[in-house]
């Protein structure tokens, strides 16, 4: 049986793209295989470990549990999309870096996706925020301890920069 | 001149972070050659059956199908896997190995072993043949309990009559006589169940043939790529040259990712090479829970004898060990439980034996702790026990019983893992006990705070618990430490790594020894073709016995350097200074020398280099430690009990730990706190719950509660230094020292918190939770009115 | 962990989702949040022949106010609930719930009509809506109806949507004057689905006695759950604790919990009772109870 393929137009990481794909490819599929994206990570795919989060139209979403199909139209950004420059890192995976807020890394990309929404609705969060908005993301090497403190960080940089 | 330590032991964050944060590392799931086929395989439903038939028809016939395999399809290829750690020489050891093997050919032994294989053009059409494949079961009553596996009816392996797979007994001193002598003898059954390890990224492997090279690649998340190169090249008739195993970056390791020879690791090579085609197995999570090992079932009856004082005279321990379908790992886990039961404590006699048991569950083998966490809670609750009977506080009857700073190295007397006798390198237990009671407010929370807080109805408790890990075991690391004409230097290693920040560490040390800057040391790990030799990352050893080794090869190309240099400025070894990338003449200002220029020099395009000379800025070697070093460490935390929901609010938790030598304290902490989280899940969330017929209840992420940010507190550490001996370092591991004692500490606290033992109830087993805790001691808090 | 194949459309108007829902029947799904939906088919244990993608009739997405209710369309997602003002001033006790239902990335896509739909015994929203006395508006190509959700939830996965039926909206009755309501759970973990949940909605009259209670449970038995004999042992009481207590003993054992990997029965039952007290404490203090 070949199957049905669907038309998409998607942005994707702010660059436009077309591409035909069957029913039922996974978003996480799509970004990883089709567009090469593997900074996109996929640790459960049934929406519970958060590696595979990438922003929908600008809010965080599990691309394990939706379809490629259903991203026409629509605007995706992976970690990829955080720095183009590969010497200089975004300020949030600057914190990470400095605040040694990953350990393996595989849990990371979802979390920077979850946070850099996060940090964007939520000015200067107190901890309790930080590990509530954070209980979406099983990292299991960390502790979670300086990924907190990550964010904290991250949080005040971005904060500052902003008020300048 | 030796090089004055810069960054051994600074807080330097890692190299490899910014390859992680942008996406750009690569893990096995993004290894994508052109003509990529993907596998799937199918899995037995059920614990224990014999397999009749297999009719894969319907599967060939589908659409994008290449290749569907069964057992009886390996032809010669089908063999059970190697013993990956012999039985250690100790006298009477029985050991009945049985391994795993490619694919079920008679017989499955447990849910989700692998019974055939499909090769497709993609994961999703290779999944909906593997449903197309019809299979003929006739189910066998299943091994589930390991008392009664023990004990007889239905074996798992039917060659062996029975289902016992090892017994082994290791003794020092005269138990018997002690306990006859002894003011008290405590004795308890305490139990600990089954976890998975849960690395967020599960296994996987990629194997690709090279017709015109003759070179298979494969890139597999392996724990010890060099065994499995070894391995794989003798499975296949390849010579070791033909086959490169590449461990990228791994998203987790933990130990069941060591070089295990899982069935996906073996046949999807020789799949590869068969078709001519490269070919990719990602697990699922779902298959992660059945085709990955598993750990921690053991029950033990355990006794200890005391003096009136609380000194220990004498512990007595049987116990029984769950090694699921198979035991290619031999020994090691029950032996660590064995030797690390005696803890930091003097314990002058000691009867210890087990029994391992088949069972038809995933197999059995190291996972963080491998085996250290039961030891530990044997003793510790026993600790627990015989200082609320003698009447004498927690940590005091700990300090009574530590063996002194002036005793090390301390002999045991018994066997470890390694072969070697239980040898203490070194250690100093009691300022470490004594930090984290200091830290965790223990005196002022038992006078005062809690029994404030108990006039108020609230149940809040304490719990302090110590621990010791064996670590840095041998055989050996190697490593090769290279200048580069660019003046950047290149160290590579057998080891892999999981995140442990490897490349920064041995990064730290090359970069004193070599007088770089750490940015300019690009370490390669996991990769045989860089790196020929080496065991792996297990046992909390990667950064002992490696970084030992990269500091050995370190050293030699620091000699290497002052000698080209002096040669080059015609002046003696002893003025020359080696910083900042370059060489140069002490004291002279102008007589530098970059150190690129020195590594060209070294390798000269013409003329000759001089006889006994090598060429370039290079050195190869090799370290291993005579037996392991012991760290040591003490966790506490005051927790906060809801009795009517027995929900639980962790309210302060301390660690304090002595690893010897510590490279970088950023990554040490970042690795207890991890280990705390593990521990902590193991504790208190995590539990695999296995039906009478032996099928998981909770076979998923939504079931298998790893805990999240808002399960895992805050801690608090602390960290004393006594040196290892062993190594010029002075370095201990520090992977497992998180994990281990969580569940000795979460049964001490929680009993506190309910003030349990005065009510007649001890918690006696790990993993807890809410439900647990309300069977346990539920009816105490029954009629308690509204709160 | 790939779904078997489907086939997908994307629908272009409410009518032509209903068209081929009919012409489909059971072997068509409609597709919302997908966040139950989507985990299902991945592990296969759901093969739907057809997914009809409903997420880009925006007709569909809305939280309005109409008189004293407020209606749900089938496309208004956990996320916009929680931010909605009217939701947090008129139906604190859905605000007050969502935040329990798994974390912010699955509320992002997560819709309201899409739980209900599911209609898993295990979810704390079928509680909240039963408790608020909500009802189910569903249309098919051959008309329209309401169904009151008390005879919507048929038992675990199955509503009283007939095949060709979508739920396009939900309606939530503002509570009476002087109501008060509270939802508590216990989970593992935060995001979880509950051990034991409940949703309990007082009213009290003039005098300060109760005039009408509802109480309704997760994860409480093979389908969801209003525990009446409870509810009812508190009307014409006023709020004393004996009253409560025997509320909750009531509830306790007019349940009927299926036990799981983390909660036996006993304890699920135990739970029950436990939080039906607290909540009835805070629901009366809500509603101003002396
Ligand atoms: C990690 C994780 C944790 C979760 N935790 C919780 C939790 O703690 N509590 C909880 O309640 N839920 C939880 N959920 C489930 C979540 O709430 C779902 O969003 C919800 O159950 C379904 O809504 P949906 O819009 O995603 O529906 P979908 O998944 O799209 O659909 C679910 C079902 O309803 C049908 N359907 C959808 N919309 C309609 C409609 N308008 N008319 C008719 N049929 C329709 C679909 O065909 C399908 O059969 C969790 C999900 C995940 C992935
Ligand atoms: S892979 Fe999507 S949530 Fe785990
Ligand atoms: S860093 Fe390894 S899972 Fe988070």
């Amino acid at each position: 049986m070949s199957e049905e393929l669907h038309q998409v137009a998607v942005q994707v990481n702010g660059k436009h793209c077309e591409r035909r794909v069957e029913s039922r490819l996974l978003l996480s599929d799509f970004l990883r295989h089709d567009l090469g994206l593997t900074g996109t990570h996929v640790g459960c795919e049934h929406g519970v470990c958060g590696a595979c989060t990438v922003l929908m139209d600008g809010l965080p979403v599990r691309s394990c549990l939706m379809l490629a199909a259903q991203t026409n139209g629509h605007a995706i950004e992976t970690v990829e999309s955080l720095t183009n420059d590969r010497d200089k890192l975004h300020p949030l995976q600057q914190a990470f870096h400095e605040a040694h807020g990953l350990q393996c890394g595989f849990c990371t990309p979802g979390i920077l996706m979850t946070m850099m929404a996060f940090l964007k609705e939520t000015a200067s969060p107190s901890e309790a925020e930080i590990r509530e908005a954070l209980s979406g993301n099983l990292c299991r090497c960390t502790g979670y301890q300086k990924i907190v403190e990550a964010v904290t960080l991250a949080a005040r940089r971005i904060g500052q920069a902003g008020a300048r | 001149m030796t090089a004055e330590p810069r960054y051994l032991g600074a807080r330097v964050t890692r190299n490899e972070d910014a390859r992680l944060l942008t996406g750009r590392a690569l893990f096995v799931d993004d290894v994508n050659p052109p003509h990529l086929l993907h596998a799937a395989f199918l899995r037995s439903p059920h614990a224990h059956a014999r397999i009749k038939r297999i009719d894969t028809g319907a599967a060939l016939k589908r659409d994008g199908v290449a290749a569907v395999y069964t057992a009886a399809d390996l032809g010669s290829y089908w063999k059970p896997g190697p013993l990956l750690v012999p039985p250690p020489p100790i006298k009477g050891i029985a050991f009945n190995l049985r391994a795993q093997v490619p694919l079920a050919k008679d017989k499955v032994r447990h849910v989700g072993e692998p019974v055939a294989l499909v090769i497709a053009r993609s994961r999703y059409i290779a999944e909906d043949a593997a449903a197309d494949i019809a299979v003929d079961y006739e189910t066998l009553p299943a091994v589930v309990d390991m008392e009664r596996g023990a004990a007889g009816g239905p074996v798992v392996h039917d060659d062996l009559g029975s289902n016992i797979a090892s017994r082994v007994r290791q003794t020092k001193g005269d138990y018997a006589a002690a306990a006859r002598n002894a003011h008290a003898v405590i004795r308890r059954r305490l139990v600990y169940d089954r976890g998975a390890s849960v690395s967020m990224e599960t296994r996987g492997v990629v194997a690709e043939w090279d017709a015109k090279a003759d070179k298979l690649t494969v890139w597999d998340t392996t724990q010890g790529p060099v065994f499995i190169r070894g391995g794989l090249a003798a499975m296949l008739g390849l010579s070791e040259r033909q086959v490169r195993v590449v461990a990228p970056f791994i998203g987790g390791g933990f130990g069941p990712k060591m070089m295990m020879f899982y069935p996906e690791e073996v046949v999807i090579p020789w799949v590869a090479i068969r078709l001519g085609r490269p070919v990719k197995w990602i697990e699922d999570r779902l298959e992660h829970f059945f085709a990955t090992t598993q750990e921690r079932g053991q029950i033990h009856d355990a006794e200890i004898a005391l003096d009136k004082n609380g000194k220990i005279l004498g512990v007595k321990d049987e116990f029984l060990y769950d090694t699921g379908a198979y035991n290619p790992y031999g020994l090691t886990l029950p032996i660590n439980s064995q030797c690390t039961l005696l803890g930091g404590y003097v314990v002058p006699s000691y009867d210890s034996s087990f029994t391992g048991v088949f069972t038809n569950k995933p197999i059995v083998t190291p996972y963080r702790g491998a085996g250290r966490q039961h030891g530990v809670f044997v003793m510790e609750r026993l600790l627990d026990i015989a200082a609320r009977e003698l009447e004498i506080d927690r940590a005091e009857i700990r300090r009574r019983n530590f063996i002194p700073s002036g005793a090390f190295p301390y002999n045991n007397e018994i066997i470890f893992q390694d072969f070697a006798p239980l040898e203490y390198d070194s250690g100093n237990y009691a300022p470490v006990l004594n930090k984290t009671l200091k830290m965790i407010g223990y005196d002022r929370f038992l006078a005062d705070e809690q029994p404030k807080l108990r006039a108020l109805g609230k149940h809040v408790g304490i719990g302090v618990v110590f621990y010791i890990e064996g670590t840095g075991i041998g055989p050996y690391e190697g490593a090769r430490v290279q200048v580069q004409a660019s003046g950047k230097v290149s160290v590579a290693t057998g080891v892999g790594t999981q995140g442990q920040g490897h490349f920064t560490s041995f990064a730290q040390i090359v970069a004193d020894q070599v007088g770089v800057d750490v940015r300019d040391v690009d370490v390669v790990t996991g990769d045989t073709d860089q790196f020929y030799w080496g065991a792996g990352t297990f046992a909390s050893r990667g950064a002992v016995v490696a970084g030992n080794a990269v500091n050995e090869a370190g050293k030699a190309v620091r000699k290497k350097i002052l000698r080209a240099a002096a040669e080059h400025f015609e002046c003696a070894e002893q003025d020359i200074v080696v910083a900042g990338g370059q060489a140069s003449i002490a004291g002279v200002p102008g007589k530098t020398i970059k150190l690129g220029e020195l590594a060209l020099r070294a390798n000269p395009m013409r003329g000759a280099v001089k006889p006994g000379t090598e060429p370039g800025l290079e050195a190869t070697s090799y370290f291993g430690p005579p037996s392991g070093a012991t760290a040591c460490g003490a966790h506490a935390m005051i927790v906060e009990v809801d009795p009517e929901t027995m929900t639980i609010a962790i309210k302060k938790y301390v660690v304090v730990h002595d690893c010897g030598t510590v490279i970088n304290p950023l990554i040490l902490e970042g690795q207890i706190q991890g280990g705390v989280a593990q521990g902590i899940g193991n504790a208190f969330y995590e539990q695999l719950h296995f039906d009478d017929q032996g099928q998981l209840l909770n076979a998923s992420l939504a079931d298998y509660l790893v805990p999240t940010a808002l399960d895992v507190p805050r801690m608090e550490l602390g960290h004393e230094c006594t040196p290892s001996p062993l190594n010029p370092l002075g370095i201990k591991g520090a992977g497992e020292a998180g994990a281990i004692p969580v569940g000795a500490l979460f049964a001490q606290a929680l009993e506190d918190a309910l003030d349990l033992p005065r009510r007649g109830v001890e918690i006696l087993e790990i993993p807890l939770s809410p439900n647990r805790l309300w069977e346990l001691a539920g009816a105490l808090f029954k009629q308690r009115g509204t709160s | 962990m790939k779904p078997a194949p489907f086939r997908y459309v994307a629908a272009r108007s409410l009518d032509e989702a209903l068209a081929l829902k009919a012409e489909h029947g059971d072997e068509a799904r409609f597709l919302a949040g997908g966040q139950s939906l989507i985990p299902a088919m991945n592990f296969r244990l759901a093969q739907p022949a057809m997914l009809i993608d409903i997420n880009p009739l925006k007709e569909l997405d809305y939280i309005r106010r109409a008189g004293n209710v407020l209606r749900i369309g089938a496309l208004a997602r956990y996320r916009a609930l929680q931010r909605d003002a009217a939701v947090a001033r008129h139906q604190p006790l859905l605000a007050e719930t969502l935040p329990h239902v798994a974390h912010p990335q699955i509320r992002n896509r997560g819709t309201l009509a899409g739980n209900m739909a599911h209609a898993d015994p295990a979810s704390e929203l079928p509680a909240v809506v039963l408790a608020l006395g909500g009802r189910m508006h569903a249309r098919s190509g051959r008309g329209e109806r309401w169904i009151d959700a008390r005879d919507f939830f048929k038992g675990a996965l199955t509503t009283a949507l007939k095949s060709d039926e979508m739920l396009t909206e939900i309606e939530l009755p503002d509570l009476p004057a002087k109501s008060g309501a509270a939802f508590l759970e216990v989970s593992r973990r935060r995001g979880d689905y509950a051990m034991m949940g409940v949703a309990a909605v007082v009213t009290l009259g003039a005098d300060g006695a109760c005039i009408g209670a509802r109480l309704a449970y997760c994860n409480a038995g093979e389908k969801q759950m209003l525990a009446g004999k409870a509810a009812q042992a508190l009307v014409g009481r006023r709020g004393a604790d004996k009253y409560i207590s025997d509320a909750a003993a009531l509830a306790e054992s007019e349940i009927d919990p299926q036990g799981n990997v983390h909660a036996s029965k006993k304890f699920q039952r135990h739970l029950a009772g436990v939080l039906t007290r607290r909540a009835l404490q805070t629901a009366l203090a809500r509603a101003g109870a002396a």
